[in-house]
């Protein structure tokens, strides 16, 4: 058992840092990014290609850098510390995983070599709009269906929102097969029959409603293959990775926090003199150090783990993150007082893109329901495999 | 970063499970398991054995019984012996006293102290709080006054744990009232069978007997039984209660609580809020264990971490809620609590609300849960 990074892991992290802090720690940078379409700054995302950072989880002979979930997650950190608003999780980890799972050697050397050179932003096309109950997170698609035979497919229905679908050269949906179960398709979304409407979401960032009407599509590996069990460990990857985000952003969150603390002054003293305060503070940095032992204990899990582990590290990561997400969000803005509230000083972003990590793959809620469903079946929780 | 345990880690977790589940007579476990009182020929007994085997004081010098082991094992060692219900070493003679004596004494008083302490030859007494010195302890007022070769101590301690056992007591005394607070303040130990030593039994909400005043009327203390140098006492209660706080996040014992009361549960565990309510205290218990891995992965240089205060607020405040979800899962059979074996409700009902109301103490003691949160605030989060 060890939490610590290797001197790679330190240097990956250290030039992350590096690029995405000198790109938006002056927070006026990230506005002026999101601020007109495509919400990202596209020098920036080259620049992560170049570094390999795109291409990090995918095997060498796909284009990649075959290196593991560990190094994902740390850049999943970085960018959350400075709320980067590229759709590394969207595009990279969701999409491009959902490829690397399930594609042909030639789909995967064809798309991951594009996605990782920084010369294709892919959108991952699930979430399907109104979905509730089971449907609301799940592995399955059912708004959206597929049609055809052999290589012969196109796929009809809305999928909303789809992560930067304006702006993705290449999308990847899942959509419910002919003879039940889920399948993922590539669609270009410039072909006909595809119609896109984007918008800007709360966090910054962008999504869209995607449009199918008999859209041509190529399915991802086997024709007509039912993927929902490799859909689901991608969307747990990616559970664990948004975690790994918003674990970044909680930690800054926390530091925007106690700084102002000891530099705000009120009644004539500092807002630190204040106990009622300083132990709000407290608890917030609880929540975080226990968030950030499951994350990173579910990392890797995610490393070494068969697919039920992983399943259960990612929703017990995503229960604590989200309970700690929203603690940290809510206290932080409180606590900054009416300067909080405003969209010129970050903390309020943070909030928000907490908020919007909470809800892109499962809310604390949802994993609680499933978690509880199966406390029956096991005496005590054991981390130690 | 790694997700398993070495192999040795792994062989030596399975030596500790097998040693504490098979050493320790299944009668004193069942008494822990059950939440019972021990006794104290229970405690005195368990921590034998585990001396007997080197493995009363792990953390000690080795020439003092120590063990020479990572934190890592220190941990597996601290989890094993509460997942396999064994009552751990009397925390005043291993986690308080015993470092004390070991990193300040004079090699006199190590010699003399240590082997009786790690043995529970000597059953030793905590006399820090008195009635107007709690959270602020540095304002006690028990007097120790110099007189050739002893000193005169005079005044009253409080909420003394177990002390109707003690032996001995190591208090905190009061040996410069010019100095500023915290300098006029020494480390003494006394023995309780003095002239002038008096215990009194104070009453608990649970009905318990665990806590005691003791007062002290002109008792005399020959001088060599001072720790470390006259007025340091501060520094080495500091030493002391940092250690207190790394230990105290009884996981183990709390997740077998937890694990247990699914049994208690029963049908119950079918209903939704009560099968949440389950779900979210493990996932708690589990953010609780991994963070005290990692605490335990870094805190190699043997400092308490910083984020140790961590582990005692959350580690009590699960330690409470857990014993909470028993009172409620017990409903209105946990009002027999004064019933005895012939009762028709189950033990572990009757059980439940004195564990419950006693247990509203760990977030008192040990540094209040508020004191451990002026901590965070002001040394690790500079506030
Ligand atoms: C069962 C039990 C066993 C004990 N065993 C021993 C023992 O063996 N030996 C021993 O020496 N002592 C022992 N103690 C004493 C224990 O350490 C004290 O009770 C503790 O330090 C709190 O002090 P107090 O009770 O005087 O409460 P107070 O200090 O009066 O505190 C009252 C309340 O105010 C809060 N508070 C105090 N100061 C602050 C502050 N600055 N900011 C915010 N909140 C604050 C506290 O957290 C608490 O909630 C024991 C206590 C209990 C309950």
């Amino acid at each position: 058992m060890d939490f610590t990074y290797d001197e790679e892991q330190q240097a990956l992290r250290e030039a992350v840092r590096g690029l995405v802090g000198k790109a938006y720690s002056d927070f006026e940078n990230r506005r002026r990014a999101v601020a007109e379409d495509p919400g990202f700054d596209e020098q920036l995302w080259g620049r992560l290609a170049e570094m390999g950072i795109l291409g990090l989880p995918f095997r060498e002979e796909d284009g990649g850098s075959g290196a593991g979930p560990v190094e994902v997650a740390i850049v999943a950190e970085e960018l959350g510390r400075v709320i980067a608003p590229e759709p590394y999780l969207a595009s990279v980890v969701l999409a491009g995983g959902m490829v690397a799972a399930a594609g042909t050697a030639e789909q995967r050397a064809e798309v991951l070599g594009a996605l990782s050179a920084g010369e294709c932003v892919l959108g991952w096309a699930h979430a399907e709009p109104g979905a509730s109950g089971a449907a609301r997170w799940s592995a399955t698609a059912a708004a959206v269906t597929a049609s055809g035979s052999g290589t012969e497919w196109t796929l009809s229905g809305v999928k909303e929102p789809v992560v930067a679908g304006a702006r993705a050269d290449r999308l990847v949906v899942s959509a419910a097969l002919p003879d039940g179960g889920t399948g993922l398709f590539l669609v270009d979304p410039a072909g006909p029959s595809v119609t896109r409407a984007g918008y800007p979401t709360h966090d910054g960032g962008r999504a869209a409603r995607v449009g199918l009407d008999e859209a041509p599509a190529v399915p991802l590996g086997e024709p007509g293959a039912d993927l929902t069990a490799t859909i689901a460990v991608v969307l747990d990857i990616g559970r664990v990775m948004a975690c790994a985000e918003a674990l970044g952003a909680m930690d800054v969150a926390l530091a925007s926090t106690t700084d102002y603390l000891r530099n705000r002054k009120q009644f004539g003293v500092p807002l630190s003199t204040f106990q009622a305060l300083t132990f709000r503070a407290a608890d917030m940095y609880v929540s975080l150090e226990l968030a950030r032992s499951v994350t990173t204990w579910a990392t890797m899990v995610v490393a070494a783990g068969r697919p039920e582990q992983v399943a259960d590290a990612a929703a017990r990561a995503a229960l604590q993150t989200s309970r700690a997400g929203r603690h940290l969000g809510q206290e932080a803005i409180q606590l900054h007082g009416g300067i909080g509230m405003t969209a010129e000083y970050a903390v309020g972003s943070y909030t928000s893109r907490l908020t919007a990590l909470d809800h892109l793959l499962g809310d604390g809620d949802h994993h609680l329901r499933r978690l509880a469903s199966t406390v029956g079946e096991h005496g005590e929780v054991d981390p130690l495999p | 970063m790694q997700l398993e345990l070495s192999p040795e880690d792994a062989a030596f977790r399975d030596e500790m499970r097998t040693f504490f589940t098979t050493e320790i007579p299944q009668e004193i476990r069942d008494t822990v398991a059950e939440r019972r009182e021990l006794t104290k020929e229970q405690i005195v007994e368990s921590q034998r054995l585990m001396n007997q085997h080197g493995l009363a004081v792990p953390h000690w010098p080795v020439e003092w019984g120590g063990q020479d082991w990572s934190q890592l094992r220190r941990h597996i060692w601290h989890e094993e012996m509460q997942r396999a219900a064994v009552p751990p070493p009397l925390a005043f003679n291993a986690s308080m006293v015993g470092p004390v004596i070991a990193t300040f004494g004079s090699q006199e008083l190590k010699e003399r102290f240590l082997p009786a302490t790690a043995n529970l030859d000597i059953w030793w007494s905590q006399g820090f709080s008195e009635p107007d010195a709690g959270s602020d302890l540095a304002s006690l007022r028990t007097t120790a006054v110099r007189d050739g070769d002893e000193f005169v101590v005079n005044g009253q301690k409080t909420w003394t744990t177990l002390g109707q056992y003690g032996d001995w007591i190591f208090c905190l005394v009061r040996t410069d009232p010019e100095a500023k607070k915290q300098r006029g303040i020494s480390f003494l130990l006394i023995d309780m069978t003095s002239p002038g030593v008096t215990v009194r039994p104070i009453e608990l909400i649970d009905g318990g007997h665990e806590v005691n005043e003791v007062w002290f009327e002109d008792v005399r203390v020959p001088a060599d039984q001072l720790v470390g140098e006259l007025n340091h006492g501060w520094d080495y209660a500091k030493f002391l209660l940092g250690n207190e706080r790394v230990g105290v996040a009884p996981v183990g014992a709390t997740k077998r609580v937890l694990a247990a009361a699914k049994q208690y549960a029963g049908e119950q565990l079918a209903d939704p809020l009560t099968a949440a309510r389950f779900a979210e205290l493990e996932n708690e218990l589990l953010a609780l264990e991994l963070t005290a891995l990692r605490v335990a992965a870094n805190s190699s240089d043997g400092k308490p971490h910083p984020a140790s205060s961590v582990l005692k607020l959350k580690g009590t405040e699960l330690q409470q809620a857990v014993s909470e979800l028993v009172v409620d899962l017990a409903g209105p059979d946990s009002l027999a609590s004064g019933a005895g074996e012939d009762s028709a409700i189950p033990w572990w009902s009757r059980r439940a609300t004195p564990a419950y109301l006693n247990l509203r103490k760990a977030s008192i003691y040990g540094g209040s849960n508020e004191i451990q949160r002026q901590i965070i605030a002001k040394t690790i989060l500079g506030l």
